[in-house]
């Protein structure tokens, strides 16, 4: 159940979309993200669905996986959805019942901050999704590295980045196990009261620290036996170099973007 | 020149309290003295707590000795200067396959060492593919670490210390967490190597099947070196392995039984073949 | 008294594109006292069909019947289930977590809703069972050894009393010493209690000594069942699916192929150097 997450995952493809440079995918989801907030008509929204559409369609991430990655913000989803729905007041009152009255505006904001929330988990899950995390980091590292002017230690962060990453997956499995061992010795982890259910995390909770440590001490050895000593002197097997593809990346969402402008005038 | 050389190697560390005060030195090496020649295929048993891991650990200069010397390729690993030849020259690979692959991919992580040595980009590629191919995990490259067994994850490992170029490769228990299988696959991998590579090879463990091709065997019990030969002189004294918590393998076993029951074959039978060959001359 | 598994079939994450059968028509029966042995590699489904024994796995089909009762039955009480059966996992001291040693072994009685002095005495118990000395039991389990923090962790589920007591690989890590000790604790907790005891292994050798039978799984199937003697005789077929019998069985067979007239199927050292030098004053007659 716990290993259903599929946000954050790598899909391995081969794909033009997988093929581009992490900087471009990052920048881009970002411009994609910004271009979901600044405009709010159905032309709007029609474009945005074109745009991420071919961009799914390019990355031959199959449809079914990154729904499946939606499962995990259904309840935030709801939330922002009910809220809207009844909080939102003026226009044309659809439903009057009781204490719950929905507006014409509220039905409209709720469509649009689902269908909002929606593509922004898909728009940068699909980043994910094409990326290996260390595509990422990477890439994070290089456009974050003007930072280094003021001390900020970008190689460092990119690399704790880069190993959460790495260990996220084992140490899910790890608090399954873990799970499964305390229930088996009887504990009971479901019934009770929150002060209750928080006291019975405990016998999880502290292994799974426990074993963290662990496996942090025995990682950094490891690095260590091979040469690790910071970003200094250090080479890259993937350097990240632009191609024609990614400056054509850049033009098609610059491009998709002063459609969103565009439209937005228009219609807004 | 030795590979690797440690004279009265002595490795102390301190004992602390709850509260995080020292009350006591403990010593983890007592006193050791190591030989390994280059190309040599040297094996070191001992049980849990024996002090052979961190006497693996003192070849990588993961830990410096107290007291003594330990020399690789020459370089004292005292002298913090010598510290990147030294991890290059000797790589290491450790018990637990999960702890210590670095990267997502496969090959991201083969490429780990070479990238923190400064190795030119085209030339990581070239050091990659090759030592995936020769742990025979070329077909694995675009896969995610988290999908192999434990067995490949780690010849994944033994690729990654490859692709640093290494004379020796310290193995640190390679196999002790892995399944029958997979502690074959790691040792025939290990064996291979050897013979196309030349390279020098320390194993510590305590499967005693693992050692039979060795060159020379240490056997380690509270931090000093108790027993030392060749394989055959190792097992032809069962009991006192036995009291060193250690086994023998079920021929050498069952020779040593017969033995015992007064039937006359030599000391030291170490494959099943051995054994049926004496057996044989009796009937 | 016993398992009664009828026809288990287990089928990990159905319905979607990671569908994968675990447990294919496996049928098991152990009787209440055995000690029996579970062998397979790293995906046999082996792991899988012991957690089905104290419901931690529900299967997607079949039955289980434990003492006679149907354990999928609706109102079936899966805590009773859970305190028989006790399951010790792999590398089962990563589970420890309590202040000393002897709090955590009380966590299992506790959970079942015991009182304090009930808790302790169990414990206390369980700990005796398992051979740790007492000087131990007021230490943080961190800081025991390897084989130590082990037995305490056995000692855990031992302290719930259970009927049945599963061992997921209780030897995996340890040196061939400790490997030993664990097993012949096991053995004698066996003879001591009269507790039904299912060891869980990859390594024939190591528990060919030990139980009176062995059940082989392959890709979630069962393939072989039955005592030592009966599973080893098929040491080609074992192989083929990457299990090796013992090296003794291989010696007996080998001799026998090389016209000795003995016997072949010796489990142990001991038993083997009996035959053999039965097979040679045979030859000298």
């Amino acid at each position: 159940m716990i290993r259903d997450i599929t946000i954050g995952q790598y899909y391995p493809a081969q794909s033009c979309i997988h093929r581009l440079d992490p900087r471009v995918k990052i920048v881009c989801t970002i411009l994609f993200l910004v271009s979901l907030f600044v405009q709010n008509s159905i032309w709007g929204y029609a474009l945005a669905t074109l745009f991420l559409a071919a961009v799914i369609r390019a990355s031959r991430v199959p449809l079914k996986f990154i729904v499946k990655g939606l499962k995990a913000i259904v309840m935030l989803l709801l939330f922002t959805v009910v809220m809207n729905l009844f909080l939102t007041k003026g226009g044309r009152v659809l439903v009057d019942f009781w204490i719950f009255r929905i507006t014409e505006n509220g039905l409209r904001t709720s469509v649009f901050m689902a269908i909002r929330l929606v593509y922004l988990i898909m728009g940068s899950s699909i980043m994910t999704f094409t990326t290996t995390p260390n595509g990422l980091t990477d890439g994070i590292e290089s456009l974050l590295r003007p930072l280094n002017r003021w001390k900020v230690p970008v190689h460092e962060v990119a690399m704790m980045m880069s190993i959460a990453l790495r260990f996220i997956p084992i140490l899910l499995e790890e608090t399954d196990k873990i799970m499964k061992a305390q229930i088996a010795r009887g504990a009971d982890l479901e019934s009770g009261n929150l002060i209750q259910k928080t006291k019975a995390m405990v016998p999880i909770l502290v292994p799974l620290f426990v074993s963290a440590f662990r496996r942090a001490n025995e990682l950094a050895m490891a690095m260590e036996a091979r040469c690790y000593h910071g970003g200094e002197g250090r080479t890259k097997m993937k350097p990240l170099i632009y191609r024609a593809g990614d400056y054509a990346a850049y033009g098609i969402t610059l491009l998709y973007l002063a459609g969103i402008v565009v439209v937005g005038r228009f219609t807004g | 020149m030795e590979m690797i050389q440690a004279r009265e190697l002595v490795y102390e560390y301190e004992k602390r309290d709850d509260e995080g005060n020292v009350i006591g030195m403990s010593r983890a090496i007592d006193g050791i003295d190591v030989d390994v020649q280059p190309g040599q295929f040297v094996a070191i048993l001992g049980h849990n707590g024996s002090g052979k891991s961190t006497l693996a650990k003192h070849m990588n200069a993961i830990l410096v000795p107290s007291g003594g010397t330990m020399w690789v390729n020459g370089r004292d690993t005292k002298d913090p200067r010598e510290l990147m030849q030294i991890r290059q020259s000797a790589g290491m690979v450790f018990q637990n396959p999960d702890n210590q692959i670095i990267g997502t991919v496969v090959e991201e992580d083969v490429g780990f060492g070479p990238e923190n040595l400064g190795v030119p980009t085209e030339e990581i590629w070239l050091r990659v593919e090759e030592s995936l191919r020769s742990v025979g995990m070329l077909e694995y490259r675009t896969h995610s670490p988290n999908k192999l067994s434990g067995g490949q994850k780690q010849r994944v490992a033994i690729a990654g210390v490859l692709a640093m170029e290494p004379q020796c490769i310290v193995l640190d228990e390679p196999t002790a967490m892995l399944d029958p299988n997979g502690r074959k696959e790691v040792i025939r991998t290990v064996m291979e190597l050897r013979r196309k590579k030349q390279v020098t090879v320390i194993l510590i463990t305590h499967y005693m099947e693992e050692v039979i091709d060795a060159d020379q065997v240490y056997v380690m019990d509270g931090g000093r070196i108790v027993m030392k030969g060749t394989p055959r002189e190792i097992f032809s004294q069962v009991e006192e392995l036995k009291k060193y918590r250690l086994d023998v393998p079920q021929v050498t076993m069952l020779a040593e039984e017969l033995r015992r029951r007064g039937v006359q074959i030599p000391r030291g039978i170490l494959r099943k073949e051995e054994l049926l060959e004496a057996l044989c001359r009796f009937n | 008294m016993s398992i009664q598994l009828e026809h288990i079939h287990y089928t990990y994450s159905a319905g979607t594109a990671y569908e994968k059968h675990a447990l294919k028509d496996v049928s098991l029966e152990i009787p209440q006292g055995q000690f029996a042995g579970v062998i397979g590699h790293t995906g046999s489904g082996k792991s899988t069909l012991i957690q089905h024994l104290n419901g931690l796995l529900k299967a997607t089909s079949g039955k289980f019947y434990y003492n006679g009762e149907d354990v999928y039955a609706e109102k079936y009480n899966m805590k009773n289930l859970r305190s028989q059966v006790g399951l010790v996992f792999q590398y089962p001291e990563h589970q420890l977590f309590e202040v000393d040693v002897f709090t955590d072994v009380c966590f299992g009685p506790k959970n079942q809703g015991l009182s304090s002095a009930e808790c302790e005495e169990r414990a206390k118990e369980a700990l005796e069972l398992v051979g740790l000395p007492e000087k131990y039991y007021r230490q943080s389990p961190f800081e025991l050894s390897g084989g130590q923090k082990r037995r305490a962790a056995i000692a855990g589920v031992l302290a719930m009393r259970p009927k049945v007591l599963v061992l997921d690989e209780p030897t995996a890590g340890l040196d061939p010493r400790g490997r030993d000790d664990i097993l012949e604790q096991v053995a004698h907790l066996h003879r001591q209690t009269g507790m039904t005891v299912i060891l869980v292994s990859h390594s024939m050798e190591d528990i060919a000594r030990y139980v009176e039978r062995i059940v082989v799984m392959n890709r979630g199937e069962k393939m072989l069942d039955g005592t030592p003697k009966e599973v080893f005789a098929h040491y080609r077929e074992l192989e083929q699916v990457g299990l090796a019998a013992p090296q003794v069985t291989y010696i007996m067979h080998d001799l026998k192929e090389r016209g000795w007239n003995i016997r072949t199927d010796a489990t142990t050292v001991e038993e083997a150097a009996e035959e053999i030098i039965r097979g040679m004053k045979h030859s000298y007659d």
